[in-house]
């Protein structure tokens, strides 16, 4: 055991506690939040392992960028403070999900743990070594990635204002925002 | 034994520097912006031009009640402040005054400093939403549409920079600048300006906070040290946006006698935009918040990927 097998079991563990909380919680927001240390603790992996680089865009991207997002979201949209029963699942629905989340991980351990030898090494891999694979080797399927995820943003946005342009049509009603529906 | 202890050195100067840097920047603003108002600031507390002011104000912080609201979500508004500071504390850690001065030498410390400000933003969204105030909620999310416009134009300019060095280190950066940068890489550097003012939520970006409209934003509940933290949490972004401006833009060490006095010149100019940003305070009133997202969108976004560009095609022709 080195300090940094110490290390790496207690952000995996970290990550494992608070994956399993974001999905367990009946608070919406503390879902969100829990899903901020889980995301943060797999970038602790990330690091452990020597991927430095990967590391810091996991945080950057999916703590700095993709949790604000879907926090912001709740927040606009309906996020009381307690629990919220609406977004409470049946019991047939949760015994499914743990069915399913039991098979994944099956499955993730039925090809991952004949790989795992005894031998275990730590190449620090170098931001240059990642900078050559991703815009060398991997550049064709990277940049289509991006196209698509491109394509999705363009056409959220096309049926967000289609949606819109029906809604004023129907009603002149004026909406409610998102603070009056919280003090409700 | 002398690692532990060379760890411990390192990380007391960086908590040092954290409480100082930004008491230093706080007192620049009260007599800069006092003096360009035609006043004199304060005067009185600590004797000479009122030099202790701000730890007259800790003190008087640390007195104060600490009132947690009854509707509130008693965890997340307890914890928010902390996360609020802590990620400016990490970032100062990397951030090179000289060549050997530096308390982390990560290899890739721009990116890392970026990574870290942007997890800041969760403390002022965990602040507004957990007061259960409609003010508080207001503010939190006026700061989150503004950080998330302006985190893009922020990276993009510091990618551009990453770009002209070859270097992903602060420290790279610093060494591969060159006084031609200060034309070469300018819009850059005004976009980088533009949005880490923008970042730190200060005027004329401060439409999150907007005491006259919203009362004081996420920042609405709370009082004491908690408020103070906050508070901390500003001008220690302050002080890492200047050094970080330094570094990218100023050549951080370079100039006359960077062997011995290199740590005194990032300092210096770090100081200098410090001044600047304080100055914009005085200076401008505040953008309305459709003002804001055109500014980033419209101006920002485009003015850095063509930095960008520029950076690209230069450096491959003169490679």
């Amino acid at each position: 055991m080195t300090t940094l097998d110490i290390a790496f079991a207690g952000v995996g563990l970290v990550a494992a506690a608070s994956g399993l909380l974001a999905v367990t919680t009946r608070h919406v927001v503390h879902a969100a939040l829990w899903l901020v240390v889980c995301l943060g603790s797999v970038a602790g992996c990330y690091l452990v392992l020597g991927a430095e680089l990967v590391a810091l865009v996991q945080l950057l991207v999916y703590v700095g960028a993709v949790v604000v997002l879907v926090l912001f979201a709740l927040m606009l949209t309906r996020a009381p403070i307690g629990p919220n029963p609406e977004v409470t699942t049946s019991r047939a629905h949760r015994a499914l999900a743990a069915v399913l989340g039991a098979g994944v991980t099956a499955l993730l351990l039925s090809v991952l743990l004949p790989v795992a030898g005894p031998a275990r090494k730590r190449p620090g891999t170098s931001n240059t070594a990642v900078a050559e694979q991703v815009f060398g080797t991997w550049v064709w399927p990277f940049e289509a990635l991006s196209l698509l995820l491109l394509v999705a943003l363009v056409a959220a946005f096309a049926i967000s204002r289609m949606t819109r342009a029906a809604e004023v049509a129907q009603s002149a009603l004026p909406e409610m925002t998102a603070p009056e529906r919280i003090s409700q | 034994m002398t690692d532990v202890l060379e760890v411990t050195l390192r990380s007391v100067s960086v908590l040092a520097a954290f409480l100082v840097l930004p008491l230093l920047v706080g007192q620049a603003e009260h007599k800069v912006m006092a003096h360009m108002q035609g006043r004199l600031g304060p005067m009185y507390a600590g004797g000479f031009h009122g030099w202790a002011q701000l730890v007259a104000d800790g003190v008087k912080f640390v007195q104060k009640e600490d009132i947690t609201p009854a509707a509130a979500d008693r965890r997340v508004f307890r914890f928010a402040p902390a996360v609020a500071l802590v990620p400016y504390l990490v970032a100062m850690a990397v951030i090179p005054l000289s060549p050997d001065l530096v308390a982390a030498d990560a290899p890739a410390s721009a990116l890392f400093v970026l990574a870290t400000t942007a997890v800041g933003i969760l403390g002022t969204l965990m602040a507004g939403w957990a007061s259960a105030n409609k003010y508080s909620l207001l503010g939190a999310m006026r700061s989150a549409a503004q950080l998330l416009s302006y985190e893009l134009p922020l990276v993009l300019a510091v990618a551009s920079v990453c770009l002209a060095a070859g270097s992903l280190s602060l420290g790279g950066i610093a060494q591969a600048w060159s006084p031609w940068w200060l034309i070469w890489q300018l819009p850059g550097a005004l976009v980088f300006l533009v949005a880490a003012v923008a970042e730190l939520q200060r005027p004329p970006f401060d439409m999150p906070v907007a005491d006259a409209e919203i009362v004081f934003g996420a920042y609405t509940e709370y009082t004491g040290l908690r408020f103070a933290f906050f508070l901390l949490a500003e001008y220690a972004g302050i002080v890492v946006m200047s050094l970080l401006f330094a570094v990218l833009y100023l050549g951080g060490w370079q100039g006359p006698f960077s062997d011995q006095l290199g740590w005194l010149w990032t300092l210096l100019k770090g100081l200098v935009i410090a001044v600047v940003i304080i100055w914009l305070r005085v200076a401008w009133p505040r953008l309305r918040e459709d003002q804001l997202q055109h500014l980033a969108w419209i101006v920002l976004v485009p003015l850095a990927l063509a930095q960008l560009a520029l950076t690209g095609v230069w450096v491959v022709v003169s490679a």
